[in-house]
């Protein structure tokens, strides 16, 4: 592991390539690297939407269905981000991607002390059941699914979501929602944790069993390897990483009294792009075997689509620049195709300007058209799997899986995921792991183009986002009101169900339901776990 | 005359919780040489400047990324200036648009380094503020 090595003679010949995840490759590949690695077309490959899936779940790929394209949106008051998925729909995008701010993802209320110049600012600001309403307006719930990227708290969302689609008048057997729901990968990176490490996987729990039960089209959590990646981790950590969350996750749920394969076709994923082209590719094709083989040899799930990884390959904001932004508009689109080579089933980009802040409309709707191209234009819906068979590729894909296995086993050896996380071992090995990159790239081992060379020309700024002070207090404002028309005793007693619930280590999530329901906010329903459960001493790692 | 190690506390104040080049950057000023202690996340302004007093550093190094970083340097440098903390220093890194760059220094931030900023540029800014 480490960073990814080309070197060269004094003839700019290069004489090695070492990926980052530790494989040399080979100037030429034939048959013989096949051989070598034990390929079986049938045990490695199998036809597309045959086990083990390593060249696409379905059987005819993008032909039968091009990607759901999902950008990830979200600022400011609701009626701002209503107006935003408007405008994404109406241009094609076909399912949405919510991002809420931070004072929502850490449970706070727009009017907590602590939300101060945060509101709205990176994502929408949620206080209530009444901001859904706002949010949600004329949007189809019965057609659009909603990933909700929000964790801690993922459990406080889904009950909102199922709340805002009932108040429409949709049943809850008809909506689609994945909220993000990965705590452990919040602790990795990204940040937004609130619970000690046990309490937040048990509200993870809470939400598989529930939607298992109640909500038949919701995915309760997206496993995401790529805010490990983001956060500094190799492509073979990340898989790694994100295979061994699974895992903890599907104890929680099996100590429940459920079965794997009563729940685990609910888990997708979500996966990064960036980085080397071959790499990724080889990734994810890896990635998609490795995870039915699990299921299938580890836990015994028969039925085929239980076994399909699922979920979101893009994003690949670690790969964009601050310098030159423009080029993050070329770089997107290449991590657009290895994500579509790598047969993802759904996919957003990060827009070039967001090393500065979240995107512009314009920006926002580059990334879009960047991935209608592809689809569109250029023929990746041609045929499935396009490079299966190339030596090069079934060679690399083979090598990532062995590496990925080896990276779960030390995993494993730490003790399992929840120990590793409440140790800090794997936070410390992720932050080396950035170190290194960072330092390979300013000593110019790593090369980005307008960074560290070519970089001659302009470096425009680009046009920002602007944050409006104003959101925060008409937001503030729209709380002060709905606490005043709310049927306050209501919303205690249902509060004092969710504490209850909460302590008899039931289920959360119908009492959640009924506290949304009765406008209870975001901050006190929080407040309640917060309450029992304290908050997380994050394990020092230096 | 043996020459003090530059200590410095690298904090993530308020909810952001993208610490990678928070540590980064932690690990890069203790590879120079500093005694570098890091906050962890979601910091409030109140225990980062009383973190600081307790290791008493020369430095605080605020990471932000959300955008948010006048409000958050105003709140600090009032509250550093109620703890008489004159001669601690402030430097800050994260997502800062050019144009903010010289509203930070006019509010008394010594040092600002936008993401991408080399760790020589960092160390050397640092060590010419002593």
């Amino acid at each position: 592991m480490g960073i990814a090595r080309y070197i060269k003679d004094e003839k700019d010949s290069i004489k090695e390539v070492i990926y980052q995840s530790g494989i040399h490759v080979e100037p030429v590949y034939g048959p013989k690297n096949l051989e070598e690695v034990g390929f079986d077309y049938k045990n490695d490959l199998g036809d597309p939407g045959e086990y083990p899936f390593t060249r696409n779940i379905h059987p005819l790929g993008y032909r039968s269905r091009a990607w759901t394209t999902r950008q990830y949106t979200g600022f400011g008051t609701p009626a701002e981000t209503n107006q935003r998925f408007k405008y994404m729909i109406a241009h094609g995008q076909t399912g949405l991607n919510v991002a809420f701010d931070l004072p929502t993802q850490m449970g706070l209320d727009s009017d907590d002390p602590k939300s101060a110049g945060e509101v709205g600012r990176v994502g929408m600001a949620v206080d209530s059941l009444r901001d859904f309403e706002i949010a949600f307006q004329d949007i189809p719930f019965d057609k659009i699914g909603s990933g909700l990227t929000i964790n801690a708290n993922a459990s406080v969302m889904l009950a909102m979501y199922q709340a805002v689609a009932e108040k429409f008048g949709y049943t809850k057997e008809t909506i689609s929602a994945t909220p993000q729901n990965d705590i452990l990968k919040e602790m990795i990176g990204r940040g937004a944790w609130i619970f000690p490490v046990e309490h937040g996987v048990r509200l993870v729990g809470d939400t598989i069993e529930y939607a298992v039960k109640e909500l038949p089209r919701c995915n309760p959590v997206s496993i995401c390897g790529y805010h490990i990646r983001e956060s500094g981790a190799t492509p073979v950590q990340e898989i790694a990483c994100a295979f061994e969350i699974a895992k903890a996750y599907i104890k929680n749920v099996m100590d429940r009294g459920l079965k794997p394969e009563d729940f685990v076709g609910r888990f997708s994923f979500n996966l990064n792009v960036y980085g080397n082209f071959w790499e990724q590719i080889a990734k994810f094709r890896a990635a998609r075997k490795l995870w039915a083989k699990i299921l299938r040899e580890e836990y015994g799930v028969q039925e085929k689509k239980k076994l399909f990884l699922r979920g979101l390959f893009g994003g690949g904001g670690s790969g964009l620049t601050k310098d030159q932004p423009e080029n993050n508009i070329i770089r997107s689109a290449y991590y657009a195709l290895a994500a579509a080579l790598g047969g993802a089933q759904t996919t957003a980009l990060c827009s070039f300007d967001e090393a500065y802040t979240i995107p512009t409309p314009r920006a926002a709707l580059l990334s879009l058209r960047t991935l209608e191209i592809l689809m569109e234009e250029v023929g990746l819906r041609d045929t499935v799997d396009p490079l299966a068979g190339s030596y090069f590729i079934e060679t690399l894909t083979k090598q990532m899986e062995e590496k990925i296995l080896e990276e779960m086993k030390r995993v494993q050896e730490m003790g399992g995921m929840i120990n590793a996380v409440a140790k800090g071992y794997i936070q410390r090995e992720v932050a080396k792991q950035a170190y290194e990159f960072e330092k390979g790239l300013q000593n110019k081992e790593i090369i980005k183009v307008g960074v560290n060379k070519y970089t001659e020309g302009d470096h425009p700024e680009v046009e920002l986002h602007e944050y409006n002070e104003a959101w925060a207090d008409e937001q503030i404002a729209g709380l002060k009101e709905l606490k005043r028309i709310r049927d306050g005793n209501a919303v205690s007693q249902m509060l004092k169900k969710l504490d209850q619930a909460t302590r008899d280590g039931k289920n959360v999530m119908p009492a959640l339901v009924e506290c949304c329901k009765v406008y209870a906010t975001v901050g006190e329903m929080t407040g309640v776990f917060q309450d029992i459960f304290g908050v997380w001493d994050e394990p020092s790692i230096f | 005359m043996v020459e003090r190690k530059i200590r410095i506390l690298v904090a993530k104040p308020d909810l952001d919780g993208h610490d990678r080049g928070a540590k980064v950057v932690a690990l890069a000023l203790r590879d120079a040489g500093m005694e570098v202690a890091y906050s962890g996340l979601h910091q409030s302004i109140d225990q980062i400047v009383s973190t600081a007093i307790q290791e008493s550093v020369d430095i605080i190094g605020l990471s932000i990324m959300t955008g948010a970083h006048l409000p958050i340097c105003q709140k600090l440098i009032k509250r550093m200036q109620a703890e008489k903390m004159e001669d601690v220093r402030i430097i800050v890194g994260g997502v800062v648009p050019k144009d903010d760059i010289p509203k930070l220094k006019e509010m008394g931030v010594q040092g600002v380094f936008p993401g991408g900023t080399s760790f020589d540029k960092i160390v050397q800014s640092i060590q010419s503020l002593f």
